[in-house]
């Protein structure tokens, strides 16, 4: 679901057809009859948006028939957790929880969510899942009207296909077999996306599919690191690895501080709850981004070695609170898209782009490239001529808004850069598997990598600030910046490239004062402070200190270059159940996450056929076929004493290591913007409305009112009756930055299409090969009918929905040429992680081509 | 078709050869005799496809410092050898006449671009970068918090960046310098 | 993919004393030098069961041999854009959609009765997988990548008039570019439509060579290796075929009661192919002719040498084989 996996990635779907060959079952829900729905042992077409109900009804199958794999949803789950009688659900509220302020469209309040707290500070439980405010007690009402009708109202699924969908799944799952999700931005690309996804979990976790081999929810990332650019992040509101880049204004943003909750103490470092808290200092920040229970309670360790990367020695003064007021503060939402909007309104001056291409490639691309008009300048980076470097231009091809290159200000650089083979780094994949690539020859001409690029501003900035007395200006003189090659790589014309492996060691970390001495920093007898070249690598993150005395630049990455000539990204030895020798996943190489749930409470493979990792009673210590995601000598019968904290304050029975409690959850007691349970909302647009609640969208969702040029349909617009989504084809990679330029390639998928059923077809009078035009309240494009039966017209409520499909990889650069779909979507963003819906709005079509 | 023969065995040889080209036809050429694959003697790079995620294991054959052909990796546990249409061009996507390869700068209210020289450009960009956040630095907000931040210089990188230009980007740009809105493909 | 190869490089044997007699043959045959020793017979099995429809082998192809991209042409056929096999186009990948027409709603799958009543309290059962779902949805997207047969009797070859296609040491027919003047014979002999003379580029006639550079060093072709799914394999035909075949009645045990073996047997063109299918449909649904005619008569005969030569090694078989 939400994936067209055969077609975004091919040699990953191989695997899925192997496996079939094996006997597993292919089962593809997905509005579109794609190449991945041709191979599948089923393929049942749905309506874009209505994911939630699908497995919504499935959840509620599982939990109403006791379909659910009790032992490990007991033990592994918060099933048991009480949560605290304050809390509403949408059953309550009519499609919202409790806590909603309706005057900022946000939960200011999310702490009527959680746990109850025990005496402990663990949460408090019902083993026997009697009480009515326990995890499951509540999902079972909660999920009650996601019932098969349901699924036949709102997807427009009949209700035997769906079940084919439940017992293909009930069967091969449990203690002999596990199941597989893969989803990719079908799901993320949609108003309640993570809650999708966490549909997805907890229907995983309820059928006992997480941590175990063939089981889990594939995230099917859609270009080569961009796992990598998580989690060594260029995203506003991350630090590496997962730690939060600090804020001046906690959520809820339009809250004064002193309005804010603060009864929930459950599980924080500080006993205090997130929302409360100021990050002005690093104490602060580390109470209110730490945990007091399980693995985060190790934030402490990677900040401080972080800003020892970053700022070394300058990082000891005040314990690295000094430095780590130098570190940026958030004050609201300065993502990609929410940014579009300030550049729209001037704020932004100046852009760098380093291999992205918002005029075509994001949504609502008119309004990007608006926005591009305001800016003062601009960098591009890139092999080819983008849509983005060039959209000052006159289109060469038409489209409605011609630009006068007389009135636009921007100033525009373009940088030619280098190909993959052309530089050497890592790139992570979809499985978080890092792997490093060889530089073959040196970029042509002027061309350089973007290392190179980085490097050499970096260089040139700080000679330009080499001389300043303002105290903002003290972070980049202090920052460590010295990635030369000792001696110009053999062959390459190039001398000033730089070391990329040098960068890998300081992501790794190395180690300030080599381990083995006593007395901290600023101690007389240490050997050090060492600089990143000469020091000793840091085996894993494990060696990582509190005290300055490590420096790491992504503690999750630590481990893939632990000494001195072995670069583990770049290992490729074949072979092995795990190929633990190939590349290097984090953390710590493992392969699969949470992995102690591939063993039951006593620490025994559940079946043989599934058996992964499990607890050698004889060596007292976890092994497998893979590197256990536990504590390696923790036994499965230990428990925490009174009073514990960290990593031990889990049981030997506690999986989920990173959570606070060790359990996976079916309820999300905090971290959730739009709510700790998954609930069907309609699409910002959609021709009908919610059948399940009167609230009809997401409302905690950013739908950027009043602002202009986004103009949504209203719900049931007769204007705008036709569903659309929008997909990746095999032939070509996201706005064809990377394959327009391509002769082989533009061959096999020359213009843009829209796929439409013959009964639309008929209904607008439209012959396939037929020029289109696509209009959504933002405007309209053209594209030629490809008239399908892969498409299909759905009853939904009585009615009958028309869905249309279309690529997105067409722009007005490149040697084949097409309208730029994403002109079409709109700038509704998901409440959590910013992200627009791109795979389900409304359109129409008519015949015609635009000029 | 030799069992029928009692003809001494060089005899026999060049007659079952005889046939063999005389049965079938096959006049073959020098050039057919000699071909041989151009990979061979060919220096081996390891490279990762910059497609999707799905981190296919590319060869790279590199002869007289130029990309000769790139193909699957079959040592990979991944792609064994394989790769998709995309990954299978990526040879096109290197070796490609349409990419620019010298700075293109294009001044306020023009209508064409100009070449110039890479240093310019880099010292130019450099100074923009400075006075942009100079200009825009904020301190502290009007209540006294801290911030120490730049909302005016936006950043967007692309997933095809190695882990090790996004550690940089991030370090100079927010560490060093305090720039915000540092955002990533990944959010798209 | 490759199947296991016995293939090796064997050396050429030299018997200085029949020297004479070698170069009597080579005059007889052309100016041409003798074959290589014989290898196994070397051909593809494409197994469309198994296509995604990717066209990562018309890619691999194109960049192996440096091929032209075709001008790029929407075609509105699915996703077919390639349209046929041609001079510069080794590979093609068709797409065939054979979806009936919608119901709004879609007759319920007779499969199921209550989940519930089959359930009891307590684990999820420990069953066997295969719920009845079918192997392939019953709406099918067919897609076939599409080459040079290379058949066992080869029309093309018969037909040339100078020698330019050879039977290589692998069986494959291979057209040799030094050698072929462009006349064209081939091109209409060929009764799959592969053959094309390179009117733009070289004014040959060219088509897949099995990546004959590739093969003799036994480096597997470019389109079967990259394929991701195995759809295309490469190996000995012998091999390959009894693969084939077990292959057919898998699927057949598993319900796919459509599919097919194309060219496996001698029945096509007197001989089978050295490159063959396994088909989910008629041969017709994928635009192959069940029966291809053998269009030697009506192609012009072949040139005075190929005549000749056919002629003298008619006498010298008379000769030695005269008991």
């Amino acid at each position: 679901m939400g994936s067209n996996m055969a077609e975004a990635h091919p040699v990953g779907f191989a695997n899925v057809v192997k496996a079939k060959e094996l006997g597993a079952k292919v089962i593809h829900v997905d509005p579109h009859y794609s190449r991945t729905s041709a191979l599948a042992n089923m393929y049942i077409p749905t309506r874009a948006g209505t994911d939630i109900v699908f497995m919504g009804a499935i959840i509620r199958y599982l939990l109403e028939n006791n379909l659910y794999f009790h032992e490990y949803v007991l033990h592994y789950t918060n099933a048991a957790s009480l949560v605290k009688e304050s809390f509403r659900d949408t059953e309550e509220l009519d499609g919202i929880f409790s806590g909603f302020d309706p005057e900022t469209g946000n939960y200011v309040d999310q702490g009527s969510w959680d746990y109850q707290p025990g005496d402990d500070g663990h949460p408090l439980t019902d083993p026997t899942l009697q009480n009515p405010q326990c995890v499951l007690q509540i999902m079972r009402r909660h999920f009650a009207r996601y019932t098969p009708e349901m699924v036949e109202q709102v997807c427009g699924v009949p209700r035997e296909q769906w079940e084919v969908v439940v017992r293909t799944l009930v069967e091969n799952s449990g203690r002999e077999r596990t199941s597989a999700l893969c989803y990719a931005v079908g799901w993320t690309q949609q108003s309640k996306g993570v809650q999708i996804i966490r549909t997805a979990a907890i229907m995983q976790l309820l059928l006992g599919n997480i941590g175990r081999p063939g089981g889990g929810i594939m995230a099917l990332r859609g270009h080569a690191s961009i796992q990598g650019s998580t989690d060594v992040p260029t995203l506003y509101d991350l630090l590496a690895g997962y730690m939060p880049q600090p804020a001046a204004m906690i959520e809820p943003q339009e809250q004064e501080a002193k309005d804010r909750p603060t009864d929930t103490t459950w599980g924080e470092a500080s006993g205090k709850h997130a929302s409360a808290l100021s990050q002005q200092t690093l104490e602060e920040y580390l109470s209110s981004s730490g945990q007091k229970f399980g693995w985060w309670s190790n934030i402490p360790a990677y900040m401080r070695s972080l800003l020892q990367a970053w700022y070394a020695e300058a990082a000891n003064e005040e314990d690295g609170n000094c430095v780590y007021r130098w570190i940026p503060k958030i004050t609201g939402d300065h993502s990609h898209l929410a940014t579009t909007y300030d550049m729209l309104d001037g704020k932004v001056k100046g852009y760098l782009l380093f291999g992205q291409n918002p005029a075509a490639g994001s949504t609502d691309s008119r309004l990007q490239r608006k926005a591009l008009q305001q800016l003062d300048w601009m960098a591009v980076f890139d092999l080819y001529e983008t849509e983005t470097a060039s959209f000052w231009q006159r289109g060469p091809v038409p489209h409605l808004d011609v630009v006068d290159p007389s009135q636009i200000k921007t100033e525009v650089f373009f940088l030619p850069a280098a190909g993959s083979t052309e530089k050497s780094g890592t790139f992570t994949n979809t499985g978080r598997l890092l792997q490093w690539h060889d530089k073959a020859i040196d970029p042509p001409g002027d061309a350089r990598s973007d290392l190179w690029y980085v490097y050499q501003f970096g260089k040139r900035l700080k000679q330009l600030y080499a001389g300043s007395q303002e105290a903002r200006d003290q972070a980049i003189q202090a920052l460590t910046w010295d990635y030369e090659r000792i001696e110009p790589e053999p062959g390459s014309r190039i001398l000033d490239d730089p070391d990329s492996e040098l960068v890998l060691k300081e992501i790794n970390g190395y180690y300030v004062y080599p381990p083995g001495q006593t007395g901290g920093p600023g101690s007389e007898s240490l050997q050090g402070p060492l600089g990143l070249r000469e020091a000793p690598h840091v085996p894993n993150f494990g060696a990582l200190k509190v005290d300055g005395s490590t420096a790491c630049g992504s503690w999750i990455y630590s481990g893939v270059y632990p000494e001195p000539g072995k670069n583990l990204a770049a290992s490729r030895t074949p072979g092995g159940h795990t190929f633990l020798q190939w590349g290097f996943s984090w953390p710590a190489n493992r392969r699969i996450l949470y992995n102690r749930a591939s063993a039951d409470p006593q620490g025994r493979p559940w079946s043989e056929r599934k058996k992964y990792i499990w607890w050698d009673e004889a060596a007292k210590k976890w092994t497998g076929d893979d590197v256990p995601d536990f504590p390696i000598n923790k036994p499965p019968d230990y428990t925490p004493p009174p009073g514990a904290t960290g990593i031990d304050a889990l049981s030997g029975s506690d999986p989920f290591i990173m959570k606070p409690d060790g359990k996976g959850w079916l309820y999300a007691p905090k971290g959730l913007r739009d709510g700790p349970l998954p609930t069907h909302y309609e699409p910002a647009e959609s021709p009908v409305h919610n059948a399940l609640y009167t609230q009809q969208s997401n409302p905690a969702a950013r739908y950027y009112k009043g602002k202009p040029f986004n103009k949504l349909a209203a719900v049931g617009d007769e204007n705008y009756p036709i569903v659309i989504t929008t997909y990746r084809l095999t032939e070509h990679h996201v706005s064809g930055q990377m394959t327009r330029w391509m002769p082989w390639l533009n061959a096999l998928q020359p213009a843009l299409f829209a796929e439409i059923s013959p009964e639309l077809a008929a209904e607008k009078k439209i012959k396939n090969g037929d020029w289109i035009i696509v209009s959504t309240p933002r405007g309209e494009i053209d594209a030629r009918a490809l008239v399908t039966r892969r498409m299909r017209p759905l009853r939904v409520q009585g009615r009958v929905v028309h869905q249309i499909g279309l690529p997105f990889h067409w722009g007005y650069k490149g040697r084949v040429k097409g309208s730029i779909t994403n002109d079409l979507a709109h700038m509704v963003l998901e409440p959590n992680v910013s992200i627009e819906e791109a795979k389900a709005f409304t359109c129409n079509i008519r015949p015609g081509k635009l000029l | 078709m030799q069992e029928r023969t009692s003809l001494p065995e060089p005899v026999q040889a060049v007659v079952s050869e005889a046939l063999e080209i005389g049965s079938q036809v096959q006049p073959f050429s020098v050039e057919s005799v000699e071909k041989a694959p151009r990979i061979r003697d060919a220096k081996l790079f390891h490279s990762v496809c910059p497609y999707c995620a799905v981190g296919c294991s590319l060869n790279v054959y590199v002869k007289d410092g130029k990309v000769i052909d790139i193909e699957g990796n079959p040592d990979s546990p991944i792609n064994r050898g394989t790769l998709c249409p995309k990954g299978a061009a990526t040879f096109q996507y290197a070796i490609n006449p349409s990419r620019v390869t010298q700075v293109l700068y294009r001044a306020p209210y023009s209508d064409h671009w100009e070449v110039k020289s890479l240093d310019w450009a880099m010292e130019r960009v450099a100074q923009r970068i400075k006075e942009t956040r100079d200009s825009s630095f904020v301190e502290r907000l009007p209540d006294g918090r801290e911030v120490n931040h730049s909302l005016a210089l936006a950043m967007l990188g692309g997933a095809t960046l190695d882990i090790e230009e996004n550690y940089l980007m991030k370090k100079l740009f927010n560490g060093g310098l305090g720039i915000v809105p540092i955002e990533n493909q990944a959010r798209i | 993919m490759a199947v296991e190869s016995s293939q090796q490089q064997t050396a050429i044997p030299h018997y200085p004393q029949w020297e004479p007699l070698r170069s009597v043959v080579s005059t007889f045959v052309g100016n041409k030098v003798a074959p290589l020793p014989e290898q196994p017979k070397m051909g593809f099995f494409t197994d469309t069961s198994l296509c995604i429809g990717c066209k990562a082998c018309e890619v691999a192809c194109k960049q192996w041999n440096q091929l032209q991209a075709k001008n790029p042409s929407w075609t509105g056929t699915s996703y077919d854009n390639t349209e046929s096999l041609g001079a510069i186009t080794w590979r093609h990948v068709q797409f065939i959609e054979d979806i009936g027409p919608a119901a709004m709603l879609p007759p319920p799958l007779p499969l199921f009765g209550k989940l519930a009543e089959a359930k009891s309290e307590g684990l999820i059962p420990e069953t066997p997988p295969g719920t009845a779902l079918p192997f392939f949805n019953t709406e099918r997207w067919l897609m076939r990548s599409d080459v040079c047969k290379h058949c066992a009797n080869a029309p093309c070859q018969e037909a040339c008039p100078t020698g330019a296609i050879i039977r290589t040491e692998f069986d494959t027919v291979y057209v040799q570019q030094d050698i072929c003047n462009g006349c064209g014979y081939c091109v209409v002999a060929c009764p799959f439509g592969v053959i094309a003379r390179d009117d733009d580029g070289t004014h040959t006639a060219r088509k897949c060579t099995l990546c004959y550079d590739r093969m003799k060093e036994g480096i597997e072709p470019a389109c079967s290796k990259t394929c991701p799914t195995d759809s295309i394999q490469y190996g000995e035909v012998d091999k390959l075929k009894a693969h084939a075949r077990e292959r057919l009645g898998f699927l057949q045990q598993q319900g796919v009661q459509e599919a097919r073996l194309y060219g496996v047997d001698d029945t096509i063109l007197e001989g089978g192919l050295n490159s063959f299918f396994l088909l989910l449909d008629e041969p017709e649904v994928y635009n192959l002719p069940a029966d291809p005619p053998r269009p030697s008569n009506h192609v012009a005969p072949a040139s005075f040498w190929a005549v000749l030569t056919a002629i003298v090694l008619g006498i010298f078989s008379i000769l030695f084989f005269k008991e």
